[in-house]
């Protein structure tokens, strides 16, 4: 895929912040050792007016603002979520409204669990590749439910990530990208069901950790690399232990890890997490830098991406949106009773 | 009453096993038991199977004719019966298999365990075990089993003196013995600490003073010990079973630290062996929870009521102690697919007795006991084996 690959980016974290501890508090838990546990000690929360439209159209305007494209340029838009606020009626549509990339173009909204952030970027490859479109915009985006007093409350958070796909002025290529995919029921939620149901220790080894490390070392067989010869990895982080153990597994240092690990600062983000891993890792980024993603989505599948950064990335206007780290650091911190208001726990019919 | 030999024994691994399904899992071990003895399928005259609730965690009941045709039988139609007595389902089927041979009725016997515990999530596998404590008394008002071993814990450490630290040793020291095991769910060693600092489960139990939910399945191959020879010279003959049962309730015991089942089953094998607790090398008991250990060694003579944790402590049951127990990492370590557990106990008693135990060979060994629990304490069996 010589030449094509990311022309820029932009991610979004909503700023509300709730702590294990407040959440284990309500359920008589021990939230110290909820955090130890799950390496989670905070997540994100979308406020009452955030959803994973305006999420998406925010990360969208930020990949925009760094960079020269024409919106009107963008042939094709992909939204991937599990919490798209409509059951029908895209969400790439408004998107693309908003940010003024109507009529011409194609639109779809993907669902794969955590991964159809990474399953967008995919796509918008291959357009690219076959000169479909000129530009493809693919964005990862969730406010990810969780039940009140499953585990999963401590986790699942809102943010997203946009990546224009392009030929022209790509500041990090595509080298290489596969995906392992089988039929694993770990994770679901059923039409109409408010909240997901899990498969408790299922969702490890045979789940995220098997597609992982298959997609991870097929992706490395076709780019002939090895964990050594990255800078940067990034892995889907549904939690802060599962993606430190995944890339010891492989062979990654903590080191390679660490800039692209959002989860123990900000929760799951769902779709959103390895794009804003990714946009973390390229606020940083040097020309040269190599960098290895692998996400994951249960169901179950993982993507692999073998990406190298470019001289580009030096013209990126890299300061026209906010960095991964400011947003992080943005933030202000909510009770339990403002979190069910935002979240919609109280709601009624 | 004849003599009764174990000619050959098979195991799985132990632990999450997602991609082996129940019917494969037995017929694994039963194959593995059936080659080391040697035999074949038509010299077979019945099988045991002992089996907790795999209608509850896989949803497949009649395990006796299961576990039949998935090791290739159906055709030479075997009698073949599943048992169940709670976690001690697996030592109740090698008693039975014994008595059939003892008895003088059938000559050669397959005896299998197994538990398929992961495929149902945490709360419901803790709600089937509870199905093991008395549903009226003890299940409908909240009691789980760590709950009621807790309350046998704080009660020993209220009239003996019993600590925390003591408790995690037997963790410790089962987590040594397990990283030794090949087949064990949890093959490395732990700290002190880590038991100490784990997260509570009920007090003064925490995470690892627990044994875990397990998928695994054992099987062993039993014989007349006089046909023993034409099979295999590696038999270990079983010299004792004993058995006995208790109130279902633990608040029925006229004393919740002592498992009279243990005390009764263990004196009724004593004098079947015409031995006593010091004739025994070593011992696989039954350490659901690290109090357990605890009570089974004093229950069974060992040592004097009390004096468990002490002995613990004093490290008479390592692997190089004096009495080595749970040699195969034990419930904790080893893993615990419940309805498996009371064979895959005289699996490893024979393996030790044959010389076969590899990193964790007990030096000559010749003497070994095996205690298996159901429940709270329920139901008990106590075998005891000797090398030939």
């Amino acid at each position: 895929m010589k030449g094509i690959g990311i022309v820029s980016y932009g991610s979004n974290i909503p700023r509300y912040r709730i702590k294990a501890e407040e959440i284990a508090s309500v359920w008589g838990k021990d939230g110290e050792s909820i955090s130890k546990g799950l390496g989670v000690n905070e997540k994100s929360v979308p406020s009452v007016d955030q959803d994973t439209a305006t999420i998406s159209v925010e990360a969208a305007r930020a990949a925009l603002r760094r960079c020269s494209v024409d919106p009107q340029e963008i042939g094709a838009i992909y939204v991937g979520s599990e919490s798209h606020p409509y059951a029908v009626k895209p969400t790439g549509t408004i998107v693309g409204e908003a940010i003024g990339a109507t009529p011409d173009l194609m639109v779809a909204d993907y669902e794969f669990a955590c991964k159809a952030g990474t399953a967008g970027i995919q796509s918008c490859t291959a357009l690219v590749k076959g000169n479909l479109v000129k530009y493809g915009l693919a964005i990862g985006a969730d406010t990810s439910q969780a039940a009140p007093g499953d585990a999963l409350e401590f986790s699942a958070s809102a943010g997203g990530g946009a990546f224009i796909i392009g030929r022209d002025n790509v500041i990090a290529t595509i080298n290489h990208t596969c995906s392992f995919t089988t039929d694993t029921p770990d994770f679901w939620r059923r039409a109409e069901r408010k909240y997901p149901a899990h498969g408790g220790r299922f969702t490890g080894a045979p789940a995220y950790f098997k597609h992982i490390t298959s997609c991870a070392t097929n992706i490395m067989e076709m780019a002939g690399t090895k964990p050594e010869d990255y800078d940067y990895a990034i892995f889907h982080q549904p939690n802060g232990k599962f993606p430190i153990k995944v890339a010891k597994m492989l062979g990654f240092t903590y080191d390679q890890i660490k800039q692209g690990l959002l989860a123990p600062y900000i929760g799951n983000t769902y779709s959103g997490a390895t794009m804003i891993g990714l946009a973390s890792v390229l606020d940083v980024a040097k020309p040269g830098d190599r960098v290895f993603l692998t996400s994951y989505g249960s169901g179950a599948g993982s993507d692999g991406f073998d990406i190298t950064v470019t001289d580009k990335i030096k013209d990126l206007a890299r300061d026209n949106a906010p960095t991964v780290a400011q947003m992080v650091e943005d933030k202000e911190y909510i009770d339990y009773g403002t979190y069910a208001k935002f979240t919609d726990l109280l709601y009624w019919e | 009453m004849r003599d009764v030999a174990v000619i050959g024994v098979g195991l799985t691994k132990f632990g999450e096993l997602w991609d082996k399904s129940f019917r494969q899992l037995t017929a694994e071990a039963g194959s593995k038991a059936i080659f080391d003895a040697g035999i074949e399928g038509k010299e077979i005259d019945a099988m045991y199977v002992g089996s907790m609730s795999s209608g509850r965690f896989v949803g497949q009941e009649h395990v006796g004719a299961l576990v039949a045709d998935a090791s290739g039988f159906s055709h030479v139609h075997i009698p073949s019966t599943r048992v169940e007595g709670a976690c001690a389902s697996g030592g109740l089927a090698v008693r039975e298999g014994y008595l059939s041979i003892a008895s003088g009725m059938n000559d050669v016997v397959v005896v299998g365990g197994i538990e398929k515990m992961n495929d149902v999530g945490g709360n419901a596998a803790t709600e089937t075990l509870a199905t093991a404590a008395d549903q009226e008394w003890e299940a409908f008002f909240g009691a789980t089993f760590p709950g009621l071993y807790a309350m046998i814990a704080t009660r020993h450490m209220h009239d003996y003196g019993t600590t925390k630290e003591q408790l995690a040793q037997v963790a410790v020291k089962n987590h040594a013995n397990g990283a030794l095991n090949p087949y064990a769910q949890y093959q490395r060693e732990i700290k002190l600490e880590t038991v100490l600092n784990a997260t509570a489960v009920a007090y003064p139990l925490g995470l690892f003073d627990c044994s875990p939910v397990t998928d695994g399945a054992a099987s062993i191959v039993l014989c007349a010990a006089d046909k023993a020879k034409e099979y295999t010279d590696k038999a270990v003959k079983i010299i004792a079973s004993g058995q006995a049962s208790d109130t279902l309730s633990l608040h029925g015991r006229r004393d919740i630290c002592t498992l009279d089942s243990t005390v009764y089953a263990a004196k009724m094998a004593y004098k079947q062996a015409n031995l006593t607790p010091r004739d025994i090398d070593l011992a696989e008991v039954h350490d659901c929870f690290t109090i357990a250990e605890i009570c089974a060694i004093e229950d069974l003579g060992f040592v004097e009521k009390g004096q468990g944790g002490k002995a613990v402590e004093n490290k008479i049951t390592t692997l190089d102690g004096s009495l080595p127990v749970n040699t195969s990492g034990g419930l904790k370590s080893k893993g615990h697919p419940v309805g498996a557990t009371g064979v895959a106990q005289i699996v490893e008693i024979a393996l030790q007795l044959r010389g076969d135990a590899e990193k964790r060979q007990v030096n000559d060994a010749k003497i070994g006991l095996a205690h298996n629990v159901g429940g709270s304490g329920a139901t008990c069996t106590v075998h005891i084996m000797e090398a030939v």
